[in-house]
């Protein structure tokens, strides 16, 4: 018994080394790509093989010091998700809030509105929402893509679920201490709601920094874009930007790998929101 | 009492404070999501042309019906039905043998499993456009070589093209189902694995009949995401392919069809109508949803 046990776990850990490999190999292949010239990848390919004579730092090299617009991107992006973040994080959790603690007219209507929305792809209403940004003179702007997207029905459902398990004998202390309506949420449950706020922003951070379609969309000036949108546009069918491509990109997720190393269960939590919890 | 109390005492009151808070929903909804959703039905029977708008009942629907929107509809739906096989069955699996008491490392294992979704749509599309290049030297060629097959031309072939997408969405998605089934399994009181211990039951039988129909709610709600990801699959094939062009429409999907139709060549009546397909399809995908949870809350 003990023997086959030894042997199954063996197997399971061999198992899932491989699988690890295996899942690792692209970022792997990316990273080994950005220390070679980017002519190397036009004319071999995309693999692990590297010559110590011409690998070298340069791409990065061109990356911070070149004549182009990464970094310019790079702080487009930063702006957009952290002004998102903030933002829909507090509205949303105003909102999730009102739903949680409140008992009044029309709420489950407006809570079944909340639950349509999560229902439908935002790309049922791509075209129309790109029109309305056009007639409110929001199209080329970073608020063209935070505005439509700040009451994030995610993260309603998500305070929602969180407030309820909170005991609402706190607003009923409040009220006795004389405290107002919004103070109660400012001073005492919004610091409660801490925990939630981090996996939430995680979320909200990594849909943000991430998004692409929509940006792609509403931005039009290439000093505007964010850092997805800007390195899709480098292959052009003028010519090709690999250097720039394949250290950029390594350059756009190390940061995120650092985060993710440093706040692993905040990301994890966060990014699986989403999933049952009782 | 002045004008200026009254107003404050009435965005006091304990009456009007709810609807303070959920004033930014309303106004997100109605502005950002209910005007658009009538917008696009009405501008469906439409032919919008500058700022012209003429009633032409259903002809944009008719239109619809041509090969190169049939075969946008079956790449997606055939898009959504194999990631469906491949996305619930194989991180199910992971997590299984993750979860096992025997499983040494859990942790490194989980991260390095995680790290693919941070990754965006964008760099990973690129990674796997250039492992699937044609040159003889890119990763999968190599691979090929090893099994002494010749390079090939991936991105041009149906079933080649495919791989790529599949391998794609395997890659940066299952990590974060076996997140989501691990966090299902961790829910499962072990007395029960215990008990059937006891009984002496196969770990087959305890597959089959514990862990399975406990991960249920884990499983529907995967299986939702599944069905909305599938349908609506646009960037990965539009990174794929550097465009929303592929050889014979192999890539196309409905919403890079949409796009083609609303952006690329401005037919915005047909692109609303495109809309209304996909809006009629995730309505039905959520009647029957709410139809089969219905009914397996009454069987309990």
């Amino acid at each position: 018994m003990g023997q086959r046990n030894k042997t199954y776990t063996f197997l399971m850990f061999a198992f899932f080394v491989i699988v690890a490999i295996v899942t690792l190999t692209p970022l792997g292949a990316l990273f080994v790509a950005s220390l070679r010239p980017g002519s190397d990848l036009l004319r071999y390919g995309l693999n692990f093989s590297i010559d110590p004579a011409t690998a070298s730092l340069r791409n990065y090299i061109a990356l911070f010091t070149g004549d182009n617009l990464y970094f310019t991107w790079y702080k487009n992006s930063l702006v957009i998700t952290v002004v998102q973040v903030a933002l829909s994080l507090f509205l949303s959790a105003c909102v999730g809030y009102g739903f949680a603690m409140y008992n009044f007219k029309g709420k489950n209507i407006l809570f079944t509105c909340v639950l349509i929305i999560m229902m439908i792809p935002m790309e049922v209403i791509l075209l129309p929402l790109y029109r309305l940004t056009i007639s409110l003179n929001l199209i080329d702007s970073m608020w063209g893509i935070i505005l439509p997207h700040l009451a994030v029905p995610m993260l309603i459902f998500f305070f929602r679920q969180y407030l309820s398990g909170l005991p609402k004998d706190f607003l009923d202390a409040g009220r006795i201490d004389g405290c107002t309506e919004y103070g109660i949420f400012f001073r005492i449950m919004m610091p409660l709601m801490a925990p939630s706020f981090a996996a939430m922003g995680i979320f909200q951070g990594m849909t943000s920094w991430n998004n692409f379609l929509w940006p792609m969309i509403v931005i039009r000036s290439a000093n505007k874009v964010t850092l997805p949108v800007g390195l899709q546009g480098l292959i052009t069918p003028y010519g090709n930007n690999y250097d720039i491509l394949i250290a950029g990109s390594c350059f756009a997720v190390v940061p995120i790998l650092i985060l993710f190393f440093c706040f692993q269960s905040f990301f994890i939590e966060g990014m699986t929101a989403g999933g049952v919890k009782g | 009492m002045n004008q200026k109390n009254i107003v404050k005492r009435f965005l006091y009151s304990q009456k009007t404070a709810p609807y303070v808070f959920i004033l930014p929903f309303v106004i997100t909804f109605c502005v950002f999501f209910a005007y658009p959703v009538i917008n696009t039905v009405g501008m469906s029977f439409q032919k919008v042309q500058g700022g012209a708008y003429d009633f032409i009942g259903t002809k944009n629907y008719k239109t619809l019906l041509n090969p190169v929107f049939y075969k946008s509809l079956k790449n997606s739906l055939f898009y959504m039905v194999v990631t469906l096989c491949l996305m619930i069955p194989i991180p199910m699996f992971l997590a299984t043998v993750l979860n096992s008491r025997h499983m040494a490392a859990k942790s490194i294992f989980r991260s390095a499993m995680f790290i693919p979704a941070l990754t965006s749509v964008v760099v990973a599309g690129t990674i796997f456009r250039l492992m699937f290049g044609e040159l003889p030297g890119s990763l999968m060629n190599q691979l090929m070589g090893l099994f002494g097959k010749e390079p090939m031309i991936w991105l041009r072939q149906p079933v080649t093209v495919w791989i790529a997408l599949f391998c794609l969405c395997l890659w940066r998605w299952t990590g974060v189902n076996m997140m989501y089934f691990l966090s299902g399994l961790q829910q499962i009181p072990n007395e029960l694995y215990e008990s059937a211990d006891i009984d002496g039951a196969s770990w087959l039988q305890k597959f089959t009949k514990i862990t399975l129909p406990l991960l249920k709610p884990t499983t529907v709600y995967v299986l939702t995401i599944s069905i909305y990801g599938g349908m609506t699959m646009f960037t990965e094939s539009f990174i794929l392919f550097n465009g929303n062009r592929s050889p014979n429409n192999v890539g196309t999907t409905i919403v890079g069809y949409l796009y083609r139709m609303g952006w690329e060549q401005n037919n915005i009546g047909l692109a609303s109508a495109i809309g209304c397909v996909l809006l009629l399809f995730t309505l039905v995908v959520n009647v029957v949803q709410l139809v089969a949870n219905g009914l397996y809350k009454n069987e309990v």
